[in-house]
């Protein structure tokens, strides 16, 4: 079986620029979604407080349990579906008490109006301030560091114009998957850096290979214009692409709709970022590389 | 020969397997092989708890002590001092008479030696402040310190396998696997103990200003109400929790509610005969963490070493005391910054979840593979297999922790372990359409496809460095499983599945390659 018929030649280069606008208007728009939702909802690894998932026997309704915990204190207490029915998020911002301390007048208050045995505490996640400032600049600089590392590795092993492709190939990725966890309100924690730092490898994965090809190609033909080259590496790599792409996006449905509620955030953002990634290296990177060559040429015709 | 190096490694990987299989190390498994996978909290439930220890509370306790002792030494040197206090980090000594000051700081740079002084014009006043060598001292310590009476009290509270480590310049991480009751858990370990003995004062004395008023709990037996009452103690401590040398509980009985009965260091045997011996018919305040637990009238001199404290408890309550004072005083105060409890529950349904997703993504691509590249594709699969195998014994091997991020890594690990074969299948199609022979396209296919396969997995390898390096718990949960990944990825991608191909043109069955 074949997806891409051998010889086929889709024009990628040539489509650069109706790309361009393209991902330009889906960063403008993550930008947007971000600046809507203010800001990215952190979640308590970043932004420090407790959050309880709590499972009830019988799903009651969400005004309930909003009523049932009025009486306790803490400030502002939000609640939140989580997924499957009965099971909710309580949040509760930092508070003076110590850190955890405000996990248990919630469980009390839940179990008093709804029975006891009536309602579980599946989980309880508690951050001091200082932790979850740490936990953020942390999760930032390994962003930074890994595209950086990966652009220098790239340098290294192709050119620099490779390498800042590349890069900037990653700015886009990850800005997008960014905004589109904004724009389903998802939190962001801990995992989403992780599912983020993945798509960045996946990203990084899909322009190396293209750029191997690339590389490959420039030294078996010295006489074609590089725009052509590119186009060709691209052709040459699609169905490896696609089929690299599709297998890992099946395995990510899976995990998606069969992983759990604990694990959709995750999930979702890897497949945003891994379609995203897919189509950034054909239309970003190689184009960007592109960018660099005709620049040049631009500047010594002038000479 | 690589035949044999990859059969001996599938077969390392399933031995390494078999406690993770049967859940335990079976009878008569040799010590030396590693047990079954580790389960990270978030799969097994359990708590995960990291504790600040208050080191500034450490040191202006060591500050206390200092101006305590400089009082009494400059008593027994004969010079007078009208007050010694403590406040921003520094001990001042007023001089009743200034011309005493020589001798004064003489004492101190002889005996002092954690303090230095601090010249000012005031000539009435000694200052001195803590040197900067033991101000680190005292940190390091009080860390140190409360590092060894968490891990004491953790394992007093008996939990299988726990985790209690420095992190960082000021933390202590506890991971208890499992547990049932974390408010009970976090109440043990964040206790500082501090156990104090102070008179109280006579009846008529109550008005006196030296005087400290301190909070006490009692518990009337009969209502099981607990009241908050105030005691007048004298500021004075006779005995502190360093003069017990044992602590058991005993249930109540008809007589007495349940109490804490404590053995006595032989140094504190004989504070406690002397103390008691002085005061009988007065009250002794028995405070822990600043609260007077109970002050019962002192009826005779108490010899014996042995000693009883009473109090508002209950015989758990009693029972978590002697746990505490066994184990001794936090030098400081602790306060839990990060704290995650999962419930058993909650873990179960991560591993089903995360099993079925697996399984079912697996099955997915297995399915594709085939279809899409018939022969090739088995073999892409087959390298697939021993990848998750592979993956699974390494983990075991290295004693790593499986988490629930973990299993998304692996579900991840099979996405991306596809690519190294479609990129040798890719390459050998290439190759077939310029009609070589199977043997050329075999070996152009793997050469060719190299060089791209290391590249990528060299990149996503440093990603997975990253975010070992800066995440914590389940994140670098995550990364250790895309590390391992990626490097038995390219070994069955590239070595396993390669065997396979040398053995089928080795037989000169292999007329055309199937792809």
């Amino acid at each position: 079986m074949e997806l891409i018929k051998p010889g086929t030649t889709i024009d990628f280069v040539g489509k650069r620029f109706s790309a361009m606008a393209f991902s330009g208007v889906l960063i403008l728009a993550s930008l947007a979604t971000l600046a809507w939702r203010g800001g990215p909802n952190y979640g308590v690894d970043f932004s420090g407080g407790t959050v309880m998932h709590v499972r009830f026997a019988a799903p009651p309704a969400i005004g309930d349990v909003r009523g049932a915990l009025a009486s306790v204190e803490f400030g502002d207490v939000t609640i939140q579906d989580f997924g499957s029915p009965g099971e909710f998020l309580v949040r509760l911002p930092l508070s003076g008490v110590e850190t955890g301390a405000a996990s248990k007048p919630v469980a009390d208050a839940l179990a008093a109006k709804f029975g006891a045995g009536q309602v579980e505490v599946l989980r309880v996640e508690s951050v001091g301030p200082r932790v979850g400032k740490d936990l953020r600049q942390k999760a930032i600089l390994a962003v930074v560091a890994s595209t950086i590392m990966m652009g220098i590795y790239l340098w290294l092993r192709f050119q620099l114009r490779f390498g800042i492709g590349a890069a900037v190939a990653l700015i886009h990725d990850v800005t997008i998957t960014v905004g589109a966890l904004a724009l389903l309100n998802y939190e962001f924690d801990l995992t989403i850096v992780a599912a983020l730092l993945t798509v960045v490898g996946f990203s990084v994965n899909d322009t190396v290979i293209v750029s191997d090809r690339i590389r490959e190609n420039m030294r078996k033909s010295r006489r074609e214009s590089l725009a052509s080259i590119v186009n060709s590496s691209i052709n040459e790599t699609l169905s490896r692409t696609i089929l690299t792409t599709g297998t890992a996006v099946l395995v990510i449905l899976a995990l998606f709709f069969l992983g759990g509620s604990v694990i959709h955030g995750f999930a979702y953002a890897l497949l945003v970022g891994f379609l995203v990634g897919t189509y950034s290296s054909i239309f970003v990177a190689s184009p960007v590389v592109l960018a660099f060559e005709t620049g040049a040429r631009g500047r010594s015709s002038k000479r | 020969m690589r035949m044999g190096l990859v059969a001996a490694l599938m077969v390392l990987a399933a031995v390494l397997l078999v406690p993770t299989y049967f859940g335990g190390k079976p009878e008569g498994w040799p010590d030396f092989l590693p047990g079954p996978i580790r389960l990270g909290l978030d799969l097994q439930g359990g708590t995960h708890l990291v504790y600040t220890v208050d080191v500034d509370k450490a040191i202006s306790n060591h500050l206390e002590r200092a101006a305590e002792d400089l009082k009494n030494e400059a008593k027994s040197e004969q010079i007078g001092l009208s007050s010694v206090t403590t406040q921003g980090g520094m001990v001042t000594a007023q001089l009743s008479d200034p011309a005493k000051r020589d001798a004064l700081e003489k004492v101190i740079s002889e005996r002092f030696p954690n303090l230095s002084l601090v010249t000012e014009g005031d000539s009435s006043a000694v200052r001195t402040k803590m040197t900067p060598a033991s101000i680190r001292e005292i940190r390091d310590g009080a860390l140190d310190q409360s590092l060894e009476i968490i891990r004491n009290r953790v394992d007093q509270f008996g939990v299988a396998e726990p985790i209690v480590q420095r992190q960082g310049a000021q933390d202590i991480l506890v991971q208890l696997p499992g547990i049932q009751d974390p408010e009970r858990a976090k109440a043990l370990i964040g206790k500082t103990a501090a156990l104090e003995f102070k008179l109280v004062a006579k009846d008529g004395d109550s008005a006196n200003p030296g005087l400290i008023t301190v909070a006490g709990r009692e518990l009337d037996r009969a209502t099981g109400r607990v009241t908050r009452t105030e005691y007048k103690l004298e500021p004075r401590t006779l005995m502190g929790g360093d003069i017990i040398s044992n602590a058991r509980p005993r249930p109540a009985t008809q007589l007495d509610a349940p109490y804490v009965e404590v053995d006595l260091n032989a140094r504190g045997a004989k504070i406690f005969e002397d103390v008691t011996g002085a005061n009988v018919g007065r009250r002794l305040a028995i405070m822990l963490d600043g609260v007077v637990q109970s002050a019962p009238v002192i009826q005779e001199r108490i010899g014996g070493g042995r000693a009883r404290i009473t109090g508002s408890f209950d015989f758990k309550e009693a029972r978590d005391l002697a746990l505490v004072l066994r184990t001794g005083a936090l030098p400081a105060p602790v306060h839990a910054a990060e704290e995650r409890t999962v419930g058993p529950s909650l873990g179960k349904d991560s591993i089903r979840q995360g099993i079925i997703s697996f399984v079912v993504g697996g099955a997915l691509v297995v399915v594709f593979m085939i279809v899409y590249y018939k022969v090739a594709g088995v073999l892409a699969d087959f390298a697939l297999v021993l990848n998750v195998l592979f993956l699974l014994a390494v983990l075991a091997a290295l004693g790593a922790t499986l988490t629930l991020p973990g299993i998304a890594g692996m579900v991840l690990t099979l996405g991306m372990a596809v690519d190294a074969n479609v990129l040798i299948n890719e390459r050998m199609r290439e190759e077939m359409r310029l009609g070589k022979t199977a043997r050329a396209v075999i070996e152009a296919g793997y050469e060719r496809a190299l060089p791209a396969i290391l590249d990528s997995n060299v990149t996503t390898f440093l990603s997975g460095i990253i975010l070992f390096q800066f995440g914590s718990g389940p994140v670098k949960g995550f990364a250790v499983t895309l590390c391992i990944g990626l490097v038995t990825t390219v070994f069955t991608a590239v070595v396993a599945t390669r065997v396979v191909y040398d053995y089928l043109l080795s037989q000169r069955r292999l007329q055309n390659v199937s792809v």
